[in-house]
């Protein structure tokens, strides 16, 4: 088998290859084939329970850059009916680091936006290995606007490292454009769904996953700065991206301890590239279950939500009280209901109750 | 030659200093007076944000709030120095609990909410505490009905916070997108250097947008696209006056203006901010 494998991989192709052999030996009949096949199939999944539940950090990071994981690209084809695609900012160029366009969601209309690293060298080249340009998120936010004239919920996908690093970025000003999504975004009358498909590489990933929920697949990973580069500064060498890794809290599970994330979807055994239609099929089923949520949401509450959902995020010490996202979501609930009891009895309004935890 | 250049060698450094910017010995007296600019080639060394206060608002105006915030160590962070070490050495050397400070001031007698951001405290990254009292002087903005100005001045989001430092991003942004519904004024001061997470929000996002003389400012540091592209940067790359040729800020403006210039926008602006000036046509206004 030609295919990329991580070294923490080879035994489970080990495996996939015996499996191989039983399949392609002719001489092995019916019920016996049949019988070595399962016992196979059970030894690899023994062995990537066992493999993928000891992963560190840093082997999370591997899984989500490999090679072969699936692009958003090859998951429209699975997730949606159809796709329309748009291109373009109307100011400068377009940007082949982020698609854009309509989608049929299980025959709902929805805009699909998604970061793009291609699978050929060609497609990487074309579209910059996925990191985009100032005009990528210029565009990006120019059809999240037909999608707020239109009516139409947004869903975007992140995969990328980064917003690209380069002069031309700067002299067009990749930083206003991020920001300016990062505004616009929290204030789109639509609903918005946001999933990290593999890397979250910072705020080029931000200036395209602010939305009303924040999704995340079980070994994508999300992080203020690339593992490699926060060794650099803090390590003062790149070799250390294991431990920066680490230190980081930038896998799935730590994002939701963290309060950042809304939920994981789960991958396949041993990572969404050993199975992109199941993949695909969990995509589309998750994305259906909470686009019925969001759609039920009445728009200015909708708002109102997407706006507490990121103002409460924050650890400081204030006084003798530290807030905690416990506490901060028990407050934002509390907010919530005073806001829906001010709503249908104007004259009552109870104080805040005020939950404290002393400071350790 | 200037009088303003020292001839001797081995002069006390409390008497003379040397320009990082032109590299010459001057007369640190007169680098003070200039509010810390320099005589010989107006390089704009770094002011702690108190100073900054005091050069931008009316004496004795500044009523500091939200002053007990204060960080905490969320991911229980640890590089080759615990961050809550890190963060207890930065308070010690600039008696601040984190980089910013904000309140409520005047400037030539107009009531403004002005937070200020401190390079001397890890770089002004923006962690939780900046996030947040940024976030803060929005709101307070918004309920005072008052502009507010940031002075930004930050390496970016603060790593030792991670994706939380990230998310002060969305949050600052969010509230800038209400103070625009409230058509409150916000105008953004950059100062050397503003670059990464703070650039990609609030530093990018003002109605008015003033930077002060070659203050480095951009999204990715210069070293890492000198990697990147494996070429030589252009001169002046990243500088207030390259953002201002790019159409990305509004004005450069030395250091000893900057309070008249925000003052004399204020008066463009801030009376017609929040609607005021159809409130008063009313007779509704206060």
């Amino acid at each position: 088998m030609d295919r990329f494998t991580l070294p923490f991989e080879e035994p489970i192709r080990e495996v996939e290859h015996q499996m191989e052999q039983v399949r392609a030996n002719a001489e092995l009949k019916g019920p016996e084939r049949e019988k070595a096949l399962k016992e196979l199939e059970a030894q690899r999944l023994d062995l990537i329970g066992r493999i993928f539940s000891a992963l560190t950090p840093w082997d999370r990071v591997r899984v989500a850059r490999h090679p072969s994981r699936p692009t958003s690209a090859e998951y429209l084809g699975i997730v949606f009916d159809e796709f329309i695609d748009v291109h373009g900012d109307r100011r400068f160029g377009e940007d082949k680091a982020i698609m854009s366009g309509f989608a049929r969601l299980n025959g709902e209309p929805v805009v699909f936006l998604g970061q793009q690293k291609g699978r050929t060298t060609k497609e990487k080249l074309a579209c910059n290995f996925g990191m985009p340009h100032p005009e990528g998120y210029r565009k990006a936010l120019r059809v999240m606007r037909l999608a707020e004239k239109f009516g139409l919920p947004v869903v975007t996908f992140i995969d990328t490292m980064g917003a690209y690093p380069g002069i031309g970025s700067e002299e067009r000003g990749v930083a206003e454009a991020i920001a300016v999504n990062l505004l616009e975004m929290s204030r789109l009358r639509t609903p918005l769904i946001s999933v990290v498909i593999g890397e979250g590489g910072s705020g080029g990933a931000l200036g395209l996953g602010t939305g009303d929920r924040l999704l995340i697949l079980e070994y994508a990973y999300y992080s203020v700065i690339s593992p490699e580069g926060c060794a650099a500064i803090l390590w003062r060498s790149g070799d250390e991206a294991p431990r920066a890794a680490e230190a980081l809290k930038l896998t799935a599970k730590d994002l939701v301890g963290l309060g950042i994330m809304d939920g994981i979807i789960p991958e396949p055994a041993g990572g969404a590239h050993n199975d992109p239609e199941s993949m695909g099929q969990t995509l589309k089923r998750v994305l259906c279950q909470h686009l019925a949520e969001l759609k039920q949401t009445p728009l200015d509450r909708l708002l109102e939500q997407r706006y507490e959902k990121y103002r409460r995020i924050g650890y400081f010490l204030e006084g003798r009280v530290e807030r905690s996202p416990v506490i901060a979501k028990a407050e934002q609930s509390a907010a919530a209901e005073r806001r829906r009891q001010r709503r249908e009895k104007p004259v009552e309004e109870p104080k805040a109750a005020v939950e404290a935890k002393p400071a350790t | 030659m200037s009088p303003a250049i020292a001839k001797k060698k081995d002069i006390p450094e409390q008497v003379w200093t040397k320009c990082p910017g032109c590299g010459e010995t001057v007369f640190r007296k007169l680098v003070e007076e200039r509010l810390m600019v320099c005589p010989e080639c107006r390089y704009h060394h770094t002011i702690s944000a108190r100073r900054r206060i005091e050069i931008l608002t009316d004496p004795g105006s500044f009523q500091e709030r939200h002053a007990d915030l204060a960080p905490t160590d969320p991911l229980n962070f640890k590089d080759l120095q615990p961050y809550a070490d890190r963060l207890k050495k930065y308070q010690h050397m600039t008696g601040m609990k984190d980089a910013a400070i904000c309140g409520s001031a005047r400037i030539d007698g107009q009531e403004v909410i002005l937070c200020v951001m401190e390079s001397g405290f890890l770089m002004a990254s923006m962690g939780s505490v900046v996030g947040e009292k940024v976030t803060r002087s929005i709101e307070d903005a918004i309920e005072l009905r008052v502009p507010v100005i940031v002075v930004c001045a930050s390496g970016g989001a603060r790593i030792q916070e991670g994706v939380v430092s990230l998310m002060q991003m969305a949050k600052t942004s969010a509230a800038l997108a209400k103070l625009d519904d409230a058509k409150g004024l916000y105008i953004a001061v950059l100062t050397n250097p503003t670059m990464a997470g703070v650039m990609a929000a609030f530093a990018s996002l003002g109605d008015i947008i003033i930077a002060e003389p070659k203050a480095l400012i951009g999204f990715t540091g210069p070293r890492v696209i000198k990697e990147t592209i494996r070429a030589e940067l252009p001169a002046g790359f990243q500088t207030a006056e390259f953002l201002l040729e790019h159409g990305f800020i509004d004005r450069v403006t030395p250091r000893a203006e900057m309070k008249r210039e925000i003052s004399r926008l204020i008066g463009y602006c801030g009376p017609g901010a929040y609607g005021r000036r159809r409130a008063a046509a009313r007779g509704t206004e206060k």
